[in-house]
Parts: C-alpha cells; sequence; structure tokens
C-alpha cells in the first residue's frame, strides 16, 4: 500500500507516538489540574511538556498562550467568533479551506463585513491586490499558509506587514504547512498560529491547537467553550487566566501526549530535512506528471513554493474513477473531489469536478513516488 | 525540620511551569495539594523550603511565570 493522503492526515504515525499515548493512559491516568495528587500531576506535567514544545517549534516566548484545542478548525473558530463583532471588518484570501470560509460566511449573516481577495490560477496572492483591497476599520485578517489543493505557500511575512499598517490582527491557518515548513510567529509577525496536530506534527487527530502572540490583547478574546479549568473554582465566570479561559473541560491528554511525541519526532529529524526530502521527491513527482499525455498539474512548477500536496487531472477521466483505480488496482491511496476547500478549485478553475490529489509525507519514498507514476501512466493510457 | 513555604498560583500549567524553572535552577520543590487554607485558585501548590524564599521569588519573576502568593507553611 502506498499512502498519499497525508494533506488529510498523516500515516504512518512514528511508533513514539503510540508509546506516548499509552504511556500517557497507563502511568499518568489522573485528570490534569483537577486535582492534587500525584496521577493528576503527572498528566499534568505531560501536558504542559506538549505546551512547551509547541512553544518552542513556533518560537514563543511563554507556553501559555499556547492553547490546545481540537483540531485546526476549532482554533480558527475560536479567533473568528471570539473577536469579529457585528458592523466589524474582515479580510482573508480566495484560497482558504472551509474550516476558515464557513465560519466567515455565518459571521457575514450576523453583520460582519468580508473582503475576499482573490489569488492567481497557481493559488498565489497578489500583494498589490490585497493592499489595495483592505478598508479601514479591518480589525482582522486571516490566510492560509499553503493551500490543500496545490500547496501553494503564501508570503505570510508580507501579509502580516500589511495587515499591522492597517491596524488588523493576523490569523494564519498552519494546518498544511506546521510541522514541515518553518514557522516563527515573532518574525514572521504571527498573532494567531492555528494548527493541527495530526498532519505534519505526526500527533493523532483530535489534537490542535492556537499560538497567541504578545500584541494580542487576550481580553478583547472572547472564548468559544466556558466551563471547569480547574482554577478559580469559587468564581462561577470563566478566569480570564492563561490557558484556562480557552481550555474549559477535560482535555485529550493522551492525544495531546502523542502530540508531543509528533513534535519530538519532527525536531529530531529536523523540519529542514524533512522539508528537503519532501520538496525532492514532489519536484520529481511533478516533473513526472508533465511527461505524461492526458494529465494536467495544478499550482505551481517550482516546488520550493509549495508543500508536498499535488493536484491533478486527467483529461477524459472522473476524479472518483481514477481515485478508486488507484486504490483497487495499484493500492495507492490519495483523495479526490473538493477537498473542503470550494475557494480554491474555483481558483485553480477545476470547480465543481475536483481533482486527484496526491500528498507526500515525511515517511513516502521514492520508490513509492516511481510506482504512483507508473500507475498514472497506465490510468492516463486507457 | 526547615520551615516550608508555598508559592500559588491561578492556574495548574503556571504551577507546571515555576516547577521547571525552579528545579532547573537546583532549587528543591514538589508540586503538592494547594493547602485549603491558604487559597482555593488552582488544585497544586509548589513547596520549597522557605530559606530561599528570595532565590525562588528572584527565578520565577526572571522567568515571568505569574503566581497567586508565596507563604510559609
Amino acid at each position: 500500500m502506498i499512502y498519499l493522503d497525508n494533506a488529510a492526515t498523516s500515516w504512518p504515525k512514528p511508533p513514539e507516538v503510540a508509546c506516548a499515548i499509552t504511556e500517557f493512559l497507563e502511568c499518568a491516568g489522573g485528570n490534569p489540574g483537577r486535582s492534587g495528587h500525584a496521577l493528576s500531576i503527572a498528566a499534568g506535567r505531560l501536558v504542559y511538556e506538549t505546551r512547551e514544545a509547541v512553544a518552542e517549534l513556533f518560537n514563543t516566548p511563554n507556553p501559555l498562550r499556547v492553547i490546545f484545542t481540537q483540531n485546526g478548525t476549532q482554533a480558527i473558530n475560536l479567533v473568528l467568533k471570539g473577536i469579529l463583532r457585528r458592523g466589524g471588518r474582515v479580510m482573508t484570501t480566495g484560497v482558504e479551506h472551509n474550516a476558515v470560509m464557513r465560519p466567515l460566511r455565518a459571521l457575514e449573516r450576523e453583520g460582519v463585513h468580508l473582503t475576499i481577495v482573490p489569488c492567481d490560477r497557481e493559488g498565489f496572492l497578489s500583494l498589490t491586490d490585497m493592499e489595495r483591497a483592505v478598508q479601514p476599520g479591518t480589525s482582522l485578517v486571516v490566510v492560509t499558509h499553503a493551500n490543500n489543493v496545490t500547496g501553494t505557500i503564501l508570503p505570510v511575512t508580507r501579509v502580516a506587514e500589511i495587515a499591522h499598517r492597517a491596524g488588523a490582527l493576523l490569523l494564519v491557518d498552519a494546518a498544511q504547512t506546521a510541522g514541515v515548513v518553518p514557522i516563527d510567529v515573532q518574525d514572521m509577525g504571527i498573532d494567531f498560529l492555528a494548527f493541527t496536530g495530526h498532519k505534519s506534527l505526526y500527533g493523532p487527530p483530535g489534537t490542535g491547537g492556537l499560538v497567541i502572540g504578545d500584541r494580542v490583547d487576550v481580553s478583547t478574546l472572547e472564548p468559544l467553550v466556558r466551563g471547569g479549568t480547574g482554577s478559580r473554582s469559587e468564581f462561577e465566570e470563566q478566569p480570564e487566566d492563561l490557558p484556562d479561559k480557552f481550555e474549559s473541560g477535560t482535555p485529550n491528554g493522551p492525544g495531546i501526549a502523542g502530540l508531543g511525541a509528533g513534535i519530538r519526532f519532527v525536531k529530531s529529524r529536523g523540519i529542514d530535512v524533512i522539508r528537503v526530502h519532501e520538496v525532492a521527491l514532489t519536484g520529481h513527482l511533478i516533473a513526472g506528471l508533465q511527461g505524461i499525455p492526458r494529465v494536467s498539474v495544478y499550482g505551481p512548477e517550482d516546488p520550493e513554493c509549495r508543500t508536498a500536496t499535488v493536484s491533478l487531472t486527467i483529461e477524459g477521466c472522473q476524479v472518483s474513477d481514477v481515485g478508486l483505480r488507484l486504490d483497487e488496482e495499484f493500492g495507492i491511496l490519495s483523495r479526490v473531489g473538493l477537498h473542503c476547500a470550494p475557494a480554491v478549485h474555483r481558483t485553480i478553475g477545476t470547480f465543481p469536478e475536483g481533482t486527484v490529489r496526491l500528498a507526500l509525507g515525511a515517511f513516502t519514498t521514492l520508490e513509492e513516488i516511481e510506482a504512483t507514476l507508473a500507475a498514472i501512466r497506465t490510468i492516463a493510457k486507457s | 525540620m526547615n520551615t516550608q513555604g508555598v508559592v500559588l498560583f491561578h492556574t495548574t500549567s503556571a504551577a507546571l511551569r515555576a516547577e521547571k524553572v525552579v528545579l532547573k535552577a537546583n532549587i528543591a520543590g514538589k508540586l503538592i495539594p494547594t493547602p485549603r487554607q491558604l487559597s482555593s485558585d488552582c488544585g497544586i501548590a509548589l513547596r520549597f523550603d522557605w530559606s530561599r524564599v528570595d532565590q525562588v521569588k528572584g527565578v520565577l519573576e526572571t522567568a515571568r511565570v505569574e503566581i497567586a502568593g508565596i507563604h510559609p507553611l
């Protein structure tokens, strides 16, 4: 079997991830932050270790400004619903995932003004267009670090400059990049970094989070969920302390411990090493696909400008048929269709049919890419 | 036995952070259930030897760990 659906969730996970989850359940079964006994403290320590690992990975000085969520979507919702109010203004791009678009469309119905800056057919954003489109009074700019269809990487640092000049904060959706493209929230001027744990950070599903930059006054951010935090229990009002303000209810301790192990794997192998590996294989895949008659490849040709996610179509073939043949005849697991991102498919001209998406990971090999190219050649010939 | 002290916190995360900071500075510290007579803010507190109270205060301040109080036991 060849697993090429790493943009949906990475597989396999490093073995130490399962070990960390088991260790949490067997050796630290308490509820972190709720009691003072040994097992509760042990659980709290494991959660805290991951908090610190996240802070270090994204270079934020205070681990208490790392908020754990169930996934990237929840982190994005926390910021959008926590900041935007009726009459407010928000700006985003034409290549956002539905994790961003659906909450924004809902907020638009509630009276938030939404501006969308279109991107070109390769998924690139024009900074001039963005600068021109930014309206006075915009409080938030939302941008994906890389979309999940063509993997085109957007210039976050430059977008941050534009956002800040306009007096807005910047939310970055790093679902496709966290763990494989270096991210420094201070250097890049990121105010909110929403990340998922189960893709290039190699943690289990059900993990993710939000890094809140120093520029953000957290008293202006409403929590998505309120409830027990194990702190200030005498009050029936939500505490303002971080991370508790945004972390009500028992956290996914085993998952967060697994995420910690995933991050340690990424650090020990080296983000740069993983990135170089993926860029090389992506370049090889794109070059091979371009040589196959009837195959169209989407997104930038230069693998340095994208993540290891490659979308293609074969003239005269339904994407669902291609996906099924890849799976049944060749044991190659891809994802076909619209990838929860209709905006991206409209941008690259593949809406509503969608594309076949091949998404590589740290464990993908050159042999697997060769076998995939041979399979696509066979399908395109028939 | 020497007098012990405790540092109180608003959140468990701050207590866990403080434990790491204190241990790294080679000061003996142990997380214990917060003595009820002192506070109910957060379930755990950091116990240490009161003779080192100034050092504990110093390292926590340097690391910018927010505390809710510091008391002899």
